[in-house]
């Protein structure tokens, strides 16, 4: 009932009117005022509108639900004149590609999924490494042990950010336990905030969550843990809980996409960029000794010029197989593929 | 335990508002589909009065006042110019997401501090779970009370009851019909909106659109759960705040979390099937007018 509502209450917002040479389009798959995902997405369409100004008019069409309703919106943007449609969640894939078939000269831009074509490109963050230097500084951080993870999705993108967490704590610290809680929601702060306090109640003394609200950072900084924030700096809502966040910056890929639209030089990709092109970037380290932020620092760069892997072997999952060998990194397609919890980590893995 | 009790506590108090306020306004006669929206203006408006004055008091106020001023649309769409109860609802709701997201829009990224607790009587597990909460938590419990109070032991309680069951039969005694049932919406609007400010100051003091997250529509369906009962209500208000948290709880006990997930509305339908065996009882409960405009005829 409330998603076809919010279907309903979605109208199309066309935030500038002059002649352009290109309308872009963004599908978003929660409110601009979630001040995570999507409020990260639409800084991307600011700043593509701040870089080419009058040249291109940019539309947003927000809370979109995964589904039927996202294939008539995508269709209603391809239809009304739009040359590039960015549709940003992995639940919009197929309603993508159907309209991507039926529209071959508009271009379409899909972010998480892996359906390609002509003209439909991909892209995605490598929000693995920022999980690997918060799961740094949480496994020296934590005094009890035991780290929390709230959870929204068991999907390869969130398994593979608890993965990736554990296995950099677990190197710091290898008594490091970590404890996933499953909220089944992207965006429901009271249950977000309910999550953290389930965690810290159970013991864990540091929390880090896969959902987009900072209502986590809050119920910690309230409960006296430490926290991480999610697609945004979140630091104002816990100051003396927040330790940095994963912040997710589009704007250098939306600016460098458009572009290429503008000059003709736009080609169906498959982006996946990281710490490397600025796309996932780390909010300024808090409350941890210095030593901590500089190995998190140190962590940082050595991703960034490719010295280190988050999942470099072994790897081991639960059942005790080992999925990455050692001496080796874990592919692309691996990752993206993630079924699986490694070692350490407690909790459902809902098939 | 005493966790889970306390969460359990704090995640109840959001329905206890709404949906208590939904019961008066139901049980008047009207239904009112637009929690959701009146609970966000609610909301927002009560993020943004404390923020700029400081005062969590003159914030619950500012919300409670955005409630009443979505309900008073709604009343004279569906009450004075009889307008189809669920349709005009249903647009309330839409026109709270959309305008509240308008609102709210600089305050996305602010924080706020949470509306104070009250000291906890340290005594035993029982008063630990009990006391410490803010105001609010218990102020919904007693106007709870205060509603179940009015229904049953005023006369104008009564008369409430009376127009929600016959409004003709109430009209031809001479009862205000109208007045009652602008009365009970504008209550049940206040009732909202601080159910709005309860999240937006004291349980995540935050804004973030859509942030009621669809409690407003659990409310409503509590109201049904509790065939328009306060006392049930109360329990039916815990008793679905409880499944949520043990979500939480439950999953460090390996519960598979799929279960988890389904296990309140298991309850809610099992719960249903209950109370619904015994026909009797849910009719003579039922607002008999409810949805029905009134048009007087002499």
């Amino acid at each position: 009932m409330r998603r076809t509502l919010a279907a309903l209450a979605v109208g199309l917002v066309a935030t500038s009117a002059a002649a352009q040479e290109l309308k872009v389009g963004f599908v978003y798959v929660g409110p601009i005022g979630d001040f995570g995902w999507t409020y990260q997405h639409d800084q991307g369409r600011l700043a593509v509108e701040q870089a080419f100004g009058d040249r291109v008019e940019t539309t947003y069409v927000e809370s979109v639900p995964e589904g039927a309703d996202a294939e008539r919106v995508i269709r209603q943007l391809a239809a009304s004149g739009h040359g590039l449609i960015f549709t940003t969640s992995f639940g919009y894939m197929d309603a993508t590609a159907k309209i991507a078939e039926q529209f071959p000269d508009v271009k379409f831009e899909h972010a998480t999924g892996y359906k390609t074509a002509a003209n439909l490109a991909i892209y995605n963050a490598r929000f693995y490494e920022g999980r690997a230097v918060i799961g740094t500084i949480a496994g020296r951080m934590t005094r009890t042990n035991r780290i929390g993870y709230i959870a929204s999705f068991p999907i390869p993108e969130v398994i593979m950010g608890v993965n990736a967490a554990t296995l950099a704590a677990q190197k710091v610290n290898p008594d490091v336990e970590m404890t996933v809680t499953w909220v089944n929601s992207w965006y429901d702060p009271g249950r977000e905030a309910d999550a953290a306090k389930a965690l810290i109640a159970q013991g864990i003394d540091v929390i880090m969550q896969h959902t987009d609200s900072p209502a986590p950072v809050q119920a910690a900084a309230e409960a006296g843990a430490l926290a991480f924030g999610q697609a945004s700096d979140m630091r104002r809502f816990g100051p003396e809980a927040h330790m940095t966040a994963i912040i997710d910056d589009w704007a250098p890929y939306y600016v460098k996409r458009v572009g290429q639209v503008l000059d003709g030089t736009w080609e169906s990709t498959n982006s996946w960029a990281g710490f490397a092109e600025g796309e996932v970037v780390m909010a300024p380290y808090w409350n941890m000794p210095y030593e901590v932020a500089v190995e998190a620092a140190d962590l940082e760069r050595a991703i960034r010029l490719g010295r280190t892997h988050p999942f470099e072997g072994p790897v081991v999952d639960r059942d005790g197989a080992v999925q990455v060998p050692e001496g080796e990194t874990a592919s692309d397609a691996h990752l993206l593929s993630m079924g699986y919890f490694v070692q350490g980590v407690v909790g459902d893995l809902p098939k | 335990m005493e966790p889970f009790l306390i969460s359990v506590m704090i995640a109840a108090t959001p329905f206890l508002f709404a949906a208590t306020g939904e019961l008066v306004a139901e049980r008047s006669g009207v239904l009112n589909l637009g929690l959701e929206g009146m609970m966000l203006m609610g909301a927002v408006t009560a993020f943004a009065a404390t923020s700029a004055t400081g005062s969590h008091l003159l914030g619950a106020l500012a919300g409670a006042g955005a409630g009443v001023a979505m309900a008073l649309v709604f009343a004279v769409l569906a009450i004075s110019l009889m307008a189809n109860q669920a349709a005009t609802g249903l647009a309330l709701t839409i026109f709270g997401i959309g305008a509240s997201g308008l609102v709210g829009q600089p305050f996305i990224g602010q924080p706020l501090d949470s509306l104070a607790k009250l000291p906890v009587w340290d005594a035993t597990a029982l008063t630990r779970v009990i006391t410490g909460h803010d105001p609010m938590t218990y102020l919904a419990l007693a106007m709870a009370g205060g509603v179940a109070w009015f229904l049953y032991r005023t006369r104008a309680g009564l008369a409430l009851r009376a127009v929600g069951d016959s409004h003709g039969s109430a009209h031809a005694l001479g009862l205000p019909v109208t007045a009652t049932r602008y009365a009970a919406v504008l209550f049940g609007g206040a009732m909202a909106g601080l159910g709005g400010a309860y999240i937006s100051i004291a349980y995540t003091p935050m804004w973030g659109e859509n942030m009621t997250a669809g409690r407003g529509w659990i409310a409503l369906a509590l109201v049904v759960f509790a065939t328009w009962r306060p006392g049930r209500l109360v329990a039916g208000a815990y008793l679905f705040a409880a499944v949520t948290q043990a979500q939480f709880y439950g999953q460090a006990l390996a519960i598979p979390s799929q279960f988890l997930a389904m296990a309140p509305y298991l309850a809610t339908i099992a719960a249903l099937v209950v109370i619904s065996r015994d026909k009797a009882l849910t009719r003579a409960n039922a607002p008999a007018c409810l949805g029905r405009p009134f048009r007087p005829d002499r």
